[in-house]
């Protein structure tokens, strides 16, 4: 396991909402080309957490996060970080699917003009490319013009991945992608973030255990606010080291 | 990895288990045939360790699939089949070392009887697992029965090594220790194949989900 490269290293990391705090000294490593799961019953700080990561709670205010997150060795909350651009590197797909009510061609479009792709031949070899990566392109490619509301739950979805792809991010945070999804859509997603794992690093945060053990490499059990238990997957599923671990996945409490 | 990519990973896995297997059986009656102690010292010192690593990973496969998705209907009667043939595996391989220790004192006396039916029973055990695994592998429900077919051949090779050898022993009572040394190396060849048997009994299980064994078909019927 520490064979890996670590890609994201968070170090004793504490994070308040004004009085509350939501994260007790967390360290946890997330490694390169690998998926790796946020498990815990709600108010575990699971979202909170995958949030951090790429400064989304910078919009929470009152907040505050102590402790250090490095991205390749860099420390996303200190110095001259440009979130900008650390967005761009650490993309985010959200829990329901939130397309701009726009056409699908500019929900792609959009986000590579902000990040200063000029030439519009660029853009749209790009936005192919981004969409055929999101296994999305058979369906979507004689109607590229049309509104993207137009498009199913679960294509919508595989919208916004493209979105977070179009402008080639490393690192990929999904926060539960296919709760609202139905079987099927959700079977798309998780055999996307497998294919995805080849060429980015993805962290997901989700509520359905099986899904955790199902698609990711290692997984992280949170529960308030504390990381009980991280490791390879397929251990933690098998033969956690914690009573509290064994206890959450087998139903017990959560 | 999804799932069915896991399955088939690990039915690769199970055929490469299996030919170890076969090969330790394979060389203890070789390695008894040719007095060859080399051959049988090798089953013992490499061979058994490298299937006792493989019993162990299959095992942790099959838990690691089990615990990561929760297979249902023919994928769970897969996995539940690649545990019991694991098992059977396993044992295959003890019964191998057991045959090499009864060889290794047999190589080293003058021969009781000459050798005619112990190969014709350890070709037909061997050629039984190799046809289980593939049954297995292919999910032939045909092979898997003419397998249980052949196990009624083994039995009365089997029989007819004991009786073969019993006659030797009231003879001559300075052949008691290397007769019961050769009917332990057959005991363990008829087992060898009974337990072929039982991996193809699974296999009908695991394609047609009906059970054979124990004669079930026939209290059914």
């Amino acid at each position: 396991m520490n064979n890996e490269m670590v890609r994201i290293k968070a170090e004793n990391v504490n994070f308040y909402y004004g009085q509350k705090q939501a994260l007790k000294n967390i360290s946890l490593d997330v490694y390169q080309n690998k998926v790796t799961a946020l498990i815990g019953p709600s108010g575990c700080g699971k979202s909170t957490f995958i949030r951090l990561l790429n400064r989304m709670n910078d919009l929470v205010p009152r907040t505050r996060v102590e402790g250090n997150i490095f991205l390749d060795n860099v420390d996303i909350n200190r110095g001259q970080i440009d979130v900008v651009d650390l967005r761009r590197r650490v993309g985010m797909v959200f829990q329901k699917p939130n397309p701009f009510p726009k056409s699908i061609f500019e929900n792609l479009n959009y986000g590579l003009k902000v990040n200063g792709c000029k030439n519009r031949a660029e853009r749209e070899k790009k936005i192919i490319s981004a969409l055929q990566k999101a296994a999305l392109w058979q369906e979507v490619k004689d109607r590229l013009n049309e509104s993207a509301l137009g498009l199913s739950g679960g294509q919508q979805q595989r919208l916004c991945i493209a979105r977070c792809l179009a402008v080639n991010p490393e690192v990929i945070l999904f926060d539960e992608p296919c709760a609202s999804l139905d079987p099927i859509s959700t079977r798309y997603i998780e055999e996307l973030i497998l294919e995805l794992k080849r060429d980015y690093t993805i962290v997901i945060v989700t509520h359905n255990m099986q899904q955790a053990a199902r698609i990711s490499d290692f997984t992280a059990f949170l529960y308030l606010g504390e990381l009980i238990e991280f490791g390879l997957t397929e251990k933690i599923f098998t033969v956690p080291t914690q009573k509290m671990t064994e206890e959450y996945l087998s139903g017990k409490f959560g | 990895m999804l799932e069915e990519k896991k399955i088939i990973d690990l039915k690769r896995e199970l055929i490469e288990y299996a030919a170890l297997v076969e090969a330790m059986i394979q060389k203890s009656i070789m390695g008894l045939q040719e007095r060859d102690a080399a051959m049988l010292r090798e089953v013992m010192q490499t061979d058994e360790s490298r299937a006792n690593a493989l019993e162990i990973r299959l095992e942790e496969i099959c838990t690691n699939i089990i615990a990561q998705h929760q297979p249902k209907g023919k994928s769970l009667r897969t996995l539940l089949m690649c545990l019991k043939i694991n098992n059977d595996l396993e044992r295959m391989g003890d019964y191998a070392v057991k045959i090499v220790e009864s060889s290794l004192f047999l190589i080293e006396q003058p021969q009781v009887k000459p050798y005619v039916d112990l190969p014709k029973l350890a070709e037909i055990s061997m050629q039984m697992v190799k046809d289980s695994v593939n049954a297995f592998v292919n999910e032939d429900v045909a092979l898997a029965q003419n397998v249980c077919a052949r196990d009624s051949k083994a039995d009365g090779l089997s029989a007819k090594i004991l009786q073969d050898l019993k006659e030797y022993m009231s003879e001559d009572s300075h052949t008691i220790d290397r007769s019961l040394s050769l009917l332990r190396v057959a005991g363990s060849l008829e087992r060898i194949s009974d337990l072929s048997t039982n991996i193809c009994e699974d296999v009908v299980y695991m394609v047609v989900g009906k059970v054979i064994k124990h004669h079930a078909a026939l209290i059914e019927s």
